[in-house]
């Protein structure tokens, strides 16, 4: 089975963010980048299908700036095969259905029986690409699984419904899946992965797109944090906190 | 407390390779989410946490530089640094662990002993699946192991083994002690291995130091060791300091695991806490002590940086070795003792790290070389006169 990775060099969660110069993108600068966790779960999801099928090739795509090496050779000292990097110039400012267009562009020559993907970048947590890839594609979509198993050709796959209900979904491959946490804990890279991944083939293309139809216009950083406040202490202070609460945070 | 952040105040991050970086990455991923929930109990209650020796071995972290035949990642020098400086930053028992089974038992075999000891012993050692131990220091002769008394005495295909080897760490817990004895004309290396008639290892207990590792005595009474378990590629003392030159490497980059985590929980720690009206840090003692850890900090990564290139390029001698381990073990030691006192009263508790690394860090001091020694190894080298005894 030839399995296909969508992954995304994001900020590290406890990053520092500082907004860029241009006003619409972050500062590069002293930023930590990682694989985005959801990534992470499909990569693992991925290799664990490989190793329980005794063969078949993990590939690890990735449409951003050329430091993503980093990320995929991370990918690839876990155990996937080869990557592909769409050099994008303007990653900063990409857009879920460009993104998506690259990417299905992309997939079409890779032959893959199943595509999997996080379920949201944690930097912008759009969450859109995943399905826009699916659409793109013309392929089936479960977003969000938990749970995922491949008998007779087909994705059984479970992901969390309403009110705490589970729903199993059986899936005709190929199809694209996103994943959540609780699907597996991704594994680290060994020494003997890190070593052998120098020698794995990323395949490096130059990408364009057309500008996206949708662009961003400004980024702001929240507010700070206001200082909290002293209702009162003790049992005397609780009704009065959960007037507040009620009614001005609103939260209860 | 936010996760930990390294210091790369000079940015000898561009110095490291792709690889190195994505070796560093993922031991301090690994420590931060299996050691650091796990260690201060095992500190506290002094025992191994041994659960950690499989996934050290599962990712390759033992024996990590040796080669891949014998089921090894073949790392650079480099690489290697940086793991034990990562394993460090967790705790030195855990880095010690480490440096014991790679640098100071698989590495005698790889280096010193026959294609079927090697074959025997290494893969499972790699794994964690075997333990080893090194037994050179004895009660009566430390800093001058020349000294030993520990006999060993052909007769016919075996030696006879008679004495007592003190402070062994993993002794207690070993398949296989590297032990180094005095035969009738030189020193030489045998795999004793656990289980031969008259071989004990009992546990030394009451350590205030290096409490999360296992340190042991080794008694030999007549244990009859086979002459297929001598390591014939070496006799001397040259043997055991060779050794010691492959552990001492790694411990000198370990020092900066532990100052590093010293240093990033006393400044969130002094962001943290206000006294007469502002955050600690915000107090010029404070900063002072920080301008002075961050410059020996980021002084001691170069020295480590520069140590294993000239590892790599093989122009590294003993005494190289002897500076850097002596200059970054100090460093650390009084980065922990300065952060400690940063804390004020938490800095004595178990829930924050500067004084269980502090105290780990006065073992660090004295075992491989005590400090005083390797500063009569430097005196030497400038002088060209030995001044130990
Ligand atoms: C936790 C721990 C783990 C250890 N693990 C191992 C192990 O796995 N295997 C092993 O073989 N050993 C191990 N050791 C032993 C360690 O290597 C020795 O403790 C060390 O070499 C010092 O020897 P000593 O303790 O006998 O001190 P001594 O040699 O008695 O030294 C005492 C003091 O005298 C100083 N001194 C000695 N000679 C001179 C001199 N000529 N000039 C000036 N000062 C001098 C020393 O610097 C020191 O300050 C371990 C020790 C500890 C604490």
């Amino acid at each position: 089975m030839n399995i296909v990775v969508c992954i995304k060099r994001v900020p590290a969660t406890d990053s520092r963010i500082k907004i860029g110069a241009d006003g619409t993108s972050i500062d590069p600068a002293q930023i930590e980048w990682i694989i985005s966790p959801y990534d992470e779960f499909a990569v693992e999801a991925a290799l664990q299908m490989k190793e329980a099928a005794g063969g078949g090739e993990v590939t690890i795509l990735t449409l951003g700036p050329a430091e993503s090496t980093k990320e995929l050779r991370t990918c690839l000292a876990m155990g996937a095969d080869k990557a592909v990097l769409l050099k994008d110039a303007d990653a900063s400012s990409r857009d879920a259905t460009a993104t998506a267009a690259l990417l299905a562009e992309a997939i079409g020559d890779l032959n893959a029986d199943l595509v999997l993907c996080g379920k949201q970048a944690i930097d912008r947590d759009q969450g859109q690409v995943g399905t826009l890839l699916a659409a793109k594609l013309g392929l089936p979509c479960v977003t969000e699984i938990r749970k995922l198993e491949i008998t007779d050709g087909k994705a059984n796959v479970e992901r969390a419904g309403e009110d705490g209900t589970s729903e199993t979904y059986n899936v005709a491959l190929p199809a694209v899946l996103t994943c959540t946490k609780g699907l597996n804990e991704p594994r680290y890279a060994s020494l003997k992965g890190i070593m052998m991944a120098k020698k794995k083939p990323i395949d490096e293309r130059d990408v364009s797109a057309a500008d996206g139809a949708l662009q961003l216009a400004s980024l702001e950083l929240p507010p700070p944090r206001r200082d909290g406040r002293i209702v009162g202490e003790g049992v005397e202070a609780v009704p009065e906190l959960v007037r507040l609460l009620r009614e001005e945070a609103k939260v209860l | 407390m936010g996760s930990f952040k390294g210091l790369d105040f000079l940015h000898i991050d561009d110095l490291l390779s792709e690889e190195e970086i994505m070796v560093r990455t993922m031991t301090r991923d690994f420590v931060s989410d299996a050691v650091m929930p796990v260690i201060e109990d095992a500190y506290e209650n002094a025992y191994f946490p041994r659960d950690l020796i499989g996934q050290v071995g599962e990712l390759g972290m033992l024996g990590a530089n040796l080669p891949e035949k014998y089921g090894c990642a073949g790392l650079g020098p480099v690489a290697y640094g940086l793991i034990c400086q990562e394993l460090e930053r967790g705790d030195s028992g855990l880095r010690s662990f480490v440096s014991v089974q790679g640098s100071l038992a698989m590495w005698p075999i790889f280096a010193y002993g026959t294609e079927e000891q090697k074959m025997k012993w290494l893969p499972g050692m790699a794994k964690g699946e075997l333990i080893g131990c090194f037994g050179l220091t004895e009660p009566d002769h430390g800093s001058d192991p020349g000294g030993m008394i520990t006999r060993a005495k052909k007769d016919g295909n075996e030696w006879v083994l008679n004495g007592a080897k003190m402070w062994i760490t993993n002794g207690t817990i070993a398949d296989v002690a590297v032990v180094w004895a005095q035969t009738d004309d030189k020193i030489q290396g045998f795999l004793v291995e656990k289980g031969m008639k008259g071989f004990t290892a009992p546990e030394q207990k009451r350590k205030f130091s290096l409490r999360a590792s296992v340190t042991s005595e080794l008694v030999f009474d007549d244990v009859r060791v086979p002459e297929a378990n001598r390591l014939p590629g070496v006799a001397g003392l040259k043997g055991p300091l060779g050794c010691l030159t492959q552990a001492r490497y790694g411990i000198a980059w370990g020092g900066i695991g532990a100052a590093m985590a010293c240093f990033d929980e006393a400044l969130q720690y002094t962001k943290g806490r206000e006294q007469f009206g502002k955050p600690l840090a915000g107090f010029q003692l404070m900063q002072q002590n920080f301008a002075e850890m961050l410059t020996e900090i980021t002084k001691a990564q170069l020295v480590a940086w520069r140590l294993g290139k000239l590892k790599e390029d093989g122009k590294i001698r003993p005494q190289h070795v002897s500076f850097a381990k002596r200059n970054n073990i100090k460093m650390a030691l009084d980065v922990a003792r300065t952060c400690r006192d940063m804390l004020g009263a938490n800095g004595i508790t178990a829930e924050y790290q500067a004084m269980r690394h502090m105290c780990n860090l006065e073992s660090v001091y004295t075992y491989e070389g005590t400090h005083n020694i390797h500063t009569l190894i430097l005196g030497q080298d400038v002088t060209g006169i030995a001044a130990f005894g």
